[in-house]
């Protein structure tokens, strides 16, 4: 199939679940969707929660941060006694306590960084119901808090956002495990691994070689690995592994399901505020910026690489092949690798650290706009939704009235809120380096020296401050350092952004509705789409650009000269 | 006839001609700049700059790079501290040019209120001279002809003509006397004839003047909440470009390079929002006294700013859509009766009528048929009108003329025995629905026919409601009218809706149904009736000709008590808030060129490539850095006169308007710095500095 076809094919499918996954998904949490009560119900007592008690933002948010610190807790002590439990064919350790706990972090912050060869280090046990479990839960949080703030757009003078538990446990129950198991069969189906009986020992009689092959329980997981933009793989070569993505088909379906929810979540949000239009114009704003770095990175991949050029060792006919599987080539890796760093999921195809300079700064900076185009599910629609909020307050300034976004009155309290949701994840990533950078235990991590050493640190803490996952590679990350400071900043990544933005969605649900007319800035029209472009291009630029400056931008420049 | 209207009918001015207590001052009156010089050095005590965190961080960045001079002085770091120093000292001048305006305004207030001295009554009528200033409230004075009048209160006796151009600027003296709406008097004013005596209503020191004086001086300014909200993104920005400039020297250090302190504080400064967080306080002075300007005094800035979200205006039609008074428009007679005949009735009965109606009756006969003022015989009397006979006229020569109510002359007519044309239901009826007051003449027991008092909307007003339509704005009128004739005036003069037979219980009613649609609702009023609704409207502005408890319910006083003001009222609240907005902008768009300065100058001894980022070329890395430096302060004072006169509000759609600015300082924005840095390095260039 031609790479233009793939691109068609992945057109129509998102359309069609922008519209009618899209629509699901607006019952669901609206609740008007109750066919799967029966399971519900029982849940709902066993937790004993009250699933018709709404919550204030501040039992919501208190609700989901006690949530997501057992679930780090739960994840910890599983793989730390990993060893004493079953499902553990290979007979596999305790998982050492720093990496453990950048483990459990980054499979509840819907991360899925990953400084472990998941073949070699986790039993089936842990595979299953510590790390997949956390697929599936982390990214229904991640949903319930975009919900909770399209809520708060939504409803007038109302002190609640939702409940918090009925959102997790519908998000699962309704959207992740029946998409999940679908998509599931057909990984499968396409040979991806789906087993419990352990590695198999493959004797060669002819070279006498006895080779052991691992597998596991990996086709299901990599279906919700996707779907829920998490991205941690079952192997250390992730979808790069022939036994989690064996075919073009799986690859295609795998950028599917990196994209229909965040994309089918702007459908939803438009569907409850009364307005689709409101959710196409930000859907409008996210193509424009996929597609833009999508070109940009397959253009840039579609090159020799320089320094290979300059090294005179091979020739490049099909543009830069290091690092990238002979069966889907530089252009259909270059689109996994652009959904899996547009959005949340930081699963890879392909190695990213062996990407030119220009496919390198592409997957970078997808991370550095902050993820919303379309983002990670729930966090990608609440991201921009921020962003919109700052847009909303500059250009409605300029149109001389108190700025309101869908009606609701941007005053200090939210441009407080927003401010802050959108400024922690480039603070977090800059002084994260800044100290890797000048500490030695920082120092020793990147195998290169240079800009590239430089830019694998970057990338690493970009990509975790971003809750993205992807890792340049290149860089030995499991260290107590790395452990340690990139838990922390995944922890401040996710939650420093989530709490403001439900105190965000607080504010708004408690505020009045500004009727529209023709003094209103129309948010619904390619002139806010435009300008919100612009903002999300300018606010990363600005904070990015010198650290980019110092890592892609002069390797570039260097035209393949090697530090 | 049409009752008295307690407010003048002064012509409207043009909104840009300042005067009043703006005397004019030019933008940029040497005696303020040179004040403001000095201001701006004082206003360097850190306590002032903290209050503004963007200028805070310039003036602590310049102690740094002053260190760093002291410590290894070139003329490199000599350089950019001085550009640092005056960044700040720009912002303070900004600001206090703004501040100057009115400062020069309040002083001319405090001499008119220091030398006043009052007469003061006591309880068993024995006068003793106090000063001014110690009056209470419930004190009772008494002003005669020549005496300024001390201090606010209310006419408890007497009538007196009083010049208020002190506060007003208007020449005209106005009639203030005791009860109804027009007993209250501003402390300041001066009585030009007869005694009053005034009961003072002001607390000690709270007088309208006191108030003025600390309005345009900008004593009690207090931040409007957009200013609030836009200073936490300021703030906010400027947190964020911290961090993203202190990593560039661990950054530099693993890339193997050594950055210097000073020019990673000219980064920062250039990088967070200097130019907007310079002119922000500046901004909001000059939108209060652009209102002053107008002879309008708000009594907060947040009045202001809801102005410019108004989205109904509320109207009252009597001088503010129509002129004052109605005129007559036509003639119509009945059936058999020739118009000019009735005509020259009509000016006969209107002869002795001073009303602005008779004098137009009078006009109109003129101008229709040339009748003119004739010499009346000896033998006339003239019949006034009166509130039971609801008719006026003259008795000549046997003759009875008269004109008044189509009920009042049908009475008149059948009394004598004469018979009502059967017509004249028809034209009566027909005019009511025009919205047109119709009198009827008759002479003797013959009905010739009517004159048509038409309301004259005034020139203009349309083409405003059209632009005010599309800004969004909805008006609707206020009328004593009935709904006929409310309607026929509303089509005319392009109002969106109107209130007829309106009762301040209605207006209050209409005001919190607006309200409860989550409107803002501007409005006017004068009487004591109004107060309520006055209180309740997000702007109510309140005729300085009204009552005090007008003035004290409303949260805007206009001078001139011209309630058309209210449209530019709104206009300068959007200007104000566009004024920011496109500042901001442009001061953020900024930034692009600046990186593209100093990232390849700060790096460039160490990666050599990264001279491909330096796309403006610039002559060497320090003076690349000081170009940016040097652009970042000058453009702060290039832009003093933008933030001053406000940016231009045209009124159209809020695409139009957003689309414009965009245009103009965003992406001028991105554009205007690339031109100038380069300039500047040229300059620094040739002038061989570097």
């Amino acid at each position: 199939m031609g790479f233009a076809w793939t691109l068609v094919a992945l057109a129509v499918v998102l359309a069609l679940a922008w519209r009618f996954l899209g629509s699901y998904l607006a019952a669901v949490y609206q609740g008007r969707l109750t066919f799967l009560g029966w399971v519900e119900r029982p849940v709902y007592r066993l937790l004993g929660v009250e699933p018709d008690a709404e919550q204030s933002w501040q039992r919501y948010a208190g609700a989901l941060i006690v949530f997501s610190g057992v679930a780090v807790l739960l994840t910890y002590l599983l793989i730390r006694v990993q060893g004493s439990l079953p499902l553990n064919p290979q007979h596999l350790g305790a998982v050492p306590p720093a990496l453990s706990w950048n483990t459990a972090v980054s499979f509840v912050t819907n991360t899925n960084w990953q400084n472990y060869a998941g073949e070699s280090t986790m039993s089936y046990l842990s595979q299953m119901a510590a790390l997949t479990v956390q697929q599936f839960v982390s990214a229904a949080v991640g949903i319930a808090v975009a919900v909770a703030l399209v809520r708060g757009f939504a409803r007038r003078g109302s002190p609640t956002i939702g409940n918090f538990w009925v959102d997790l446990v519908r998000g699962v129950l309704y959207v992740l495990v029946p998409i999940a198991f679908l998509a599931g069969i057909v990984f499968v189906g396409q040979g991806a691994v789906q087993t419990l009986a352990g590695p198999a020992v493959v004797h060669n009689h002819l070279t006498g070689f006895t080779q052991t092959i691992a597998r596991g329980p990996v086709g299901f997981m990599e279906a919700i690995k996707e779907l829920g933009t998490n991205g941690g793989g079952f192997f250390n070569a992730n979808g790069a592994h022939p036994f989690e993505n064996p075919t073009g088909v799986t690859n295609l379906l795998s950028v599917i399901l990196i994209l229909c929810i965040p994309v089918a979540l702007t459908y939803a949000f438009g569907k409850m505020v009364g307005s689709v239009r409101q959710g196409a114009a930000l859907l409008a704003a996210m193509g424009v910026i996929f597609c833009a770095w999508l070109a940009f990175t397959t253009v840039a991949e579609s090159q020799p690489n320089p320094a290979v050029t300059a090294s005179h060792a091979v020739a490049q006919h099909h543009g830069n092949m290091e690092g990238k599987e002979s069966r889907f080539g530089p252009q259909s890796s270059s689109l996994y690798n652009v959904a899996s760093t547009q959005t949340s999921t930081g699963s890879v195809d392909a190695s990213a650290d062996s990407f030119t300079p220009m496919g390198g700064f592409g997957m970078l900076t997808g991370m550095m706009l902050g993820e919303v185009s379309p983002g990670g599910v729930g966090s990608g629609l609440y991201t921009i939704l921020l962003f919109a909020i700052i847009t909303v307050f500059i250009g409605g300034l300029m149109i001389g009235r108190t700025p309101e976004y869908l009606g609701k009155k941007i005053q200090s309290r939210e441009v407080k809120l927003a401010a802050l949701a959108v400024l922690v994840m480039p603070i977090v990533v800059v002084a994260f380096t800044a100290v890797a950078v000048s500490v030695h235990a920082g120092r020793g991590g990147p195998l290169n020296s240079g800009p590239h050493g430089f830019t694998e640190i970057l990338y690493a803490f970009t990509s975790q401050a971003n809750n993205n996952g992807s890792a340049f590679a290149g860089l030995s990350g499991n260290s107590a350092f790395y452990n340690v400071a990139g838990g922390i900043a995944m922890l401040l990544g996710r939650f420093a952004i989530i709490v403001p933005t439900l105190a965000l969605a607080g504010a708004l649900a408690a505020k009045q509705v500004v009727p529209a007319g023709l003094g209103t800035f129309r948010t619904d029209k390619p002139l806010f789409v435009g300008l919100l472009i612009g903002v999300i291009l300018i606010v990363g630029g600005l904070t990015f650009f010198p650290a980019a400056a110092l890592g892609p931008l002069v390797e570039q420049f260097s035209h393949g000269r090697l530090f | 006839m049409a009752p008295p209207t307690g407010r003048s009918d002064r012509p409207s001015r043009q909104p840009d001609q300042p005067h009043g207590v703006a005397q004019a001052r030019g933008l940029f009156d040497r005696e303020i700049l040179g004040q403001a010089a000095i201001a701006a050095v004082v206003k360097l005590d850190p306590r002032v700059q903290v209050r503004n965190p963007v200028m805070f961080v310039v003036l602590v960045g310049s102690v740094v790079t002053l260190a760093e001079t002291i410590a290894h002085p070139s003329t490199f770091t000599i350089s950019i501290t001085v550009w640092l120093v005056l960044t700040v000292l720009f912002a303070n001048f900004a600001e206090a040019v703004a501040e100057g305006r009115g400062k020069a305004q309040a002083d001319t207030l405090r001499r008119m209120r220091s030398e006043t001295e009052a007469r003061l009554v006591a309880a068993d009528g024995t006068e003793t001279r106090v000063a001014a200033s110690e009056l209470a409230r419930g004190d009772v004075v008494v002003c005669e002809a020549g005496d300024l009048i001390p201090s606010d209160g209310e006419i408890i006796e007497g009538i007196a003509s009083v010049d208020e151009s002190a506060i007003t600027g208007e020449s005209a003296p106005v009639i203030r006397e005791s009860g109804g709406d027009r007993s209250a008097v501003t402390g300041g004013t001066r009585v030009l004839s007869d005694r009053i005596v005034v009961r003072i209503t002001a607390e000690r020191g709270k007088t309208f003047l006191d108030r003025m004086i600390g309005l345009v001086e900008g004593a009690d300014r207090r931040k409007t909440p957009n200013e609030i909200a836009l200073t936490i993104l300021l703030a906010a920005l400027t947190l964020v470009f911290l961090p993203v400039v202190v990593a560039l020297e661990p950054f530099g250090r693993f890339s193997g390079a050594t950055v210097s302190v000073v020019v990673l504080v000219a980064l920062l400064v250039c990088l967070i929002p200097t130019t907007i967080g310079a002119l922000l306080s500046a901004i909001g002075i000059a939108g209060m006294d652009r209102l002053v300007q107008r002879n309008v005094l708000a009594l907060s800035g947040r009045a202001v700013e809801a102005a410019g979200d108004v989205q109904t205006l509320l109207l009252d039609k009597t001088g503010t859509i129509t002129l004052g008074n109605r005129m007559a428009a036509t003639f119509t007679p009945v059936a058999g009766v020739d118009e000019r005949r009735l005509a020259e009735a009509a000016q006969l009965a209107s002869l002795a009528d001073e009303t602005p109606e008779g004098r137009s009756i009078v006009v109109l006969a003129k101008e229709r048929f040339d009748v003119r003022e004739r010499d009346l015989g000896a033998d006339h009397v003239f019949v006034p009108f009166s509130a039971t006979t609801r008719m006026s006229g003259l008795d000549m020569d046997g003759v009875q003329v008269r004109k008044g109510a189509a009920e009042a002359i049908r009475r008149w007519v059948t009394d004598q025995g004469g018979t009502v044309p059967d017509d004249l239901d028809g034209i009566v009826e027909g005019y009511a629905r025009a919205g047109s007051t119709p009198l009827v003449v008759a002479e003797g027991p013959e009905v010739l026919g009517t004159i048509e008092l038409k309301d004259v909307v005034k020139e203009g007003i349309r083409e405003r409601f059209d632009q005010l339509r599309a800004v969004g704005i909805r008006t609707v009128m206020i009328t004593g009218d009935n709904p006929l004739t409310a309607a026929a005036i509303a089509q005319e003069a392009g109002v969106d809706d109107f209130l007829a037979e309106a009762t301040p219980e209605a207006k209050m009613e209409l005001i919190k149904a607006e309200q409860a649609g989550g409107k803002l609702v501007a409005m006017t009023g004068d009487g004591t009736n109004d107060a309520p609704a006055l209180a309740q409207a997000d702007v109510g502005v309140a005729m300085n000709s009204g009552t005090t408890a007008a003035k004290e319910a409303g949260n805007m006083v206009d001078l001139d008590s011209n309630p058309t003001k209210l449209i530019d009222i709104v206009e300068v609240g959007k200007q104000l808030l566009i004024t920011r907005g496109a500042l901001t902008t442009f001061s953020i768009a900024n930034d692009v060129a600046k990186y593209f300065a100093i990232i390849p100058a700060l790096f460039v001894s160490t990666y050599p490539q990264l001279h491909a980022l330096d796309i403006m070329r610039l002559h060497s890395a320090q003076s690349a850095v000081l170009s940016a430096v040097i652009f970042n302060a000058l453009v702060i004072v290039a832009l003093i006169p933008l933030a001053l006169r406000g940016v231009r509000f045209r009124p159209a759609g809020a695409s139009a308007i957003l689309r414009r600015n965009v245009l103009l300082y965003g992406v001028g924005g991105v554009i205007v710095p690339f031109v100038f840095i380069k300039l500047i390095d040229l300059f620094l260039t040739a002038t061989r500095w570097y």
